[in-house]
């Protein structure tokens, strides 16, 4: 379960948010909706860690993490232009957050293989990510973020910059991966028909 | 251009040739052929065997090869937290910061071999370590650059999922940063490498004679012992060891090259107390390591005994240090005579390197090749340069050693790639449809190609002019072979009044130095004003 109470943002003399508060339950899946530059990823990034809030806190299962570096936080992030590792194959890639936190190999590989198996890219394994097209890159950053069992999934316009079609089409896949996984999201979008597909819950900033 | 339009406005033929008859021509005849000639001699079996198995050879290889491993790996270790801080932060003084430290690896190396004479305990003079330590503070620069340009383009998010992902600070330098840095650290390496395997002037300053680098025994077989033979052979091995490194690292580094995704890259202000703290802290170390140096140089020209004194300045003027007492160099008259040789040589540069950079960007085949015969003289070590000439104008109808104009020749060698270098950025970025609107407008070809490509290099050619001043001042290595007494230039005799005892000798050598430092570091600033030297790196 996610909470995020009061948070304020100021860059400068402008307030990006302000005093916003929201929750998601757990196995929940909640859209966040809005035009551009009304603070959305911004508020991503503070739950991440990624950014220090003015003020207000974030709690994950209860707990305060609002002090805590990101990479102790276990909050998966899917960023919008993916940011896979260009050095790393796409299994490497998938495997990066169970080998930095530590989890045996045979059991990090065998975790890699079910989540590429998943979303279609078994035989991709081994390629390098340049390599990839752009629905199968969206599709590797996804499953990167959901490796290493994260207690909430950020997703930041996860879907922008695919055509028409394909975009429809990972919406509905992106759907049926976060219920299969019984995963607890946060997603921002400024399109309404994706976050009716995704979401179970609409929160309009 | 299409090829339909390119075929019909083609630049008449004869172009290319005429502007490259000056360059070939003097490129053949004072550096291909001299090369030839030094190299012949190593083919003598016999002077061959000879060089190779003086003793003590063995020790200067050993030297030479421990040295630069050990600077590079320095020097990379030292600069990588500037290279981190200049790149990923805006702070006040980061231009004040990055000058400091590019300033010190455009200085003449004589300049930065003082400086360090003027800062070591003298029980470090004559060491290995203090050859180390010069190297290091010459090529931070290279370190801050290559590799500060690298880190300049990571994307920020691209750390950022690192650390969603579970990844500590280290590991997400060690998994993520080193790995997409490794090909800037390739090159800084490479360069520093062969920057400091070829030392001479710092290492000459620095090392004394129980540490020679292959560079220094080539000149002291050469100048001191008269054996040419040796030298020559010593030059090929050297030439030799330099063509593997830089063919090995090129393999790597485009192994190691990746392509980077999108997402915001650069600079931002530090966040947090302890970011505010680092970003200061390294900025401030680093300036201080990088301008204390030159400084305690500066001061000691004042310096006689205990106490301040204008002496040393004040009798910069005469050769003679006390009536009737003289020291064989003429500090004053070095100055103009390295202004004079300057202005040639940046004048002769300026010519050769503009026409083989409008050769090189109006060639519609064999640009490449050109450009990299041009930039040939480069890879090759001053010294061997200065070797060359000396052995190969001394026979009649070619004996132009005694000849003035030799020097400021040798230094224009060396300095016509930067020239070339510095130019081509320019003529290169010139869209194909401006000489397209040009014809459109009743432009012949050549018309056009005069009022657009020639008429735009003259801004870079006047900065590329400064460049080459600046290398001729400090030039050492090739003028080593070439002076005579009396047309000392400042590098010779800021060499030659360090390598005596006196007091007042080494106080003025500090102010000659002082002198070439402010002449020089006035130059590059003028030139990194119009930002030719990021033009030269890209």
């Amino acid at each position: 379960m996610l909470t995020v109470r009061d948070i304020t943002v100021r860059f400068g003399e402008r307030t990006v948010l302000d005093r916003l508060s929201l929750s998601v339950a757990t196995g929940e899946v909640v859209a966040l909706l809005g035009p551009s530059g009304v603070g959305k990823s911004t508020l991503l990034r503070v739950i991440a860690g990624l950014l220090q809030p003015d003020d207000g806190s974030v709690l994950l299962d209860e707990r305060n993490v609002t002090e805590l570096p990101t990479h102790r936080r276990n909050v998966g992030l899917v960023f919008q232009n993916e940011q896979l590792f260009p050095h790393l194959t796409v299994a490497q890639n998938v495997g990066f957050g169970l080998k930095v936190q530590g989890v045996a190999r045979a059991a990090a590989a065998e975790r890699v293989a079910e989540l590429l198996e998943l979303v279609g890219l078994g035989a991709s394994a081994n390629l390098h990510v340049t390599k990839l097209s752009g629905g199968e890159a969206k599709r590797v950053a996804l499953v990167r973020s959901l490796a290493p069992r994260p207690a909430v999934l950020l997703l930041d316009e996860p879907l922008t910059g695919l055509d028409r079609e394909l975009h429809d089409r990972l919406a509905v896949e992106l759907a049926g991966i976060l219920r299969a996984t019984g995963t607890t999201a946060l997603l921002v979008t400024h399109d309404h028909v994706e976050a009716a597909t995704i979401a179970d819950r609409t929160i309009t900033l | 251009m299409d090829r339909a339009g390119a075929a019909l406005n083609r630049l008449p033929r004869w172009l290319v040739p005429a502007l490259l008859t000056l360059p070939v021509a003097g490129l053949t005849l004072f550096y291909l052929w001299p090369l030839g000639t030094l190299f012949t001699r190593v083919l003598q079996p016999s002077s061959a065997s000879d060089a190779l198995h003086t003793p003590g050879l063995g020790r200067v290889l050993w030297f030479t090869l421990w040295q630069a491993v050990a600077s590079t790996v320095l020097t990379l270790l030292v600069g990588f937290a500037p290279a981190y801080v200049v790149s990923r932060f805006r702070f006040p003084g980061r231009r004040a910061l990055l000058a400091a430290v590019t300033v010190p690896f455009m200085l003449p190396t004589v300049v930065v071999g003082a400086a360090f004479l003027a800062l070591l305990p003298s029980s470090w003079h004559g060491t290995a370590q203090a050859v180390v330590v010069a190297h290091v503070f010459f090529n931070v620069a290279v370190v801050v650059r290559l590799v500060g340009a690298m880190w300049a383009v990571l994307p920020t998010d691209l750390t950022a999922a690192a650390r969603t992902l579970g990844a500590s600070p280290r590991q997400v330098l060690q998994h993520v940063v080193l790995p997409l840095l490794r090909p800037g650290l390739w090159a800084a390496a490479t360069v520093v490498f062969l920057f400091t395997f070829t030392s001479f002037g710092a290492a000459r300053l620095l090392g004394g004679a129980a540490n020679p680098t292959l560079e220094v025994e080539i000149a002291r077989r050469a100048t001191q012992l008269g054996d040419v033979d040796g030298a020559a052979v010593l030059s090929l091995l050297q030439l030799l060891v330099l063509a593997a490194v830089v063919w090995w690292s090129a393999r790597w580094q485009r192994r190691a090259t990746v392509q980077l995704g999108g997402g915001a890259a650069g600079g931002r202000r530090a966040r947090g107390r302890a970011q505010r703290r680092f970003v200061t802290a390294v900025a401030a170390f680093t300036a201080v390591v990088m301008v204390t140096p030159l400084l305690v140089m500066v001061s000691r020209s004042f310096r006689l005994g205990e106490g301040w004194s204008l002496r040393a300045w004040r009798t910069l003027g005469t050769a003679e240090v006390r009536p009737g007492i003289r020291l064989g160099v003429d500090p004053l008259a070095s100055l103009s005579t390295s202004l004079r040789f300057a202005l040639v040589a940046a004048v002769l540069s300026t010519i050769v390197g503009g026409l083989a950079a409008l050769a090189i960007s109006s060639a519609r085949r064999h640009g490449r090749l050109l450009d990299v015969g041009v930039t040939l003289p480069l890879g090759t070590s001053a010294v061997t340069i200065g070797l060359g000439m000396l052995i190969t104008f001394d026979t009649e109808p070619f004996d132009w050693r005694a000849s003035w104009w030799l020097i400021p020749l040798g230094h224009s060698l060396v300095a016509t790639p930067f020239v070339v270098r510095a130019v081509l950025p320019t003529l290169r970025s010139i869209p194909a449809d401006q000489r397209a609107a040009a014809a459109t407008l009743g432009a012949s070809p050549l018309r056009s190609w005069w009022s657009i490509d020639v008429r735009r290099v003259g801004v870079p050619l006047v900065a590329a002019g400064g460049l080459a001043a600046a290398i001729s001042l400090g030039e050492f290595g090739a003028t080593t072979f070439l002076t005579r007494s009396g047309r000392e230039t400042m590098p010779i005799a800021i060499a030659r009044l360090l390598g005596r005892t006196g007091e007042i000798p080494r106080a003025q050598g500090f102010a000659l130095a002082t002198m070439l430092l402010a002449v020089t570091a006035l130059i590059i600033v003028a030139v990194e004003r119009r930002g030719l030297l990021d033009a030269d790196r890209s």
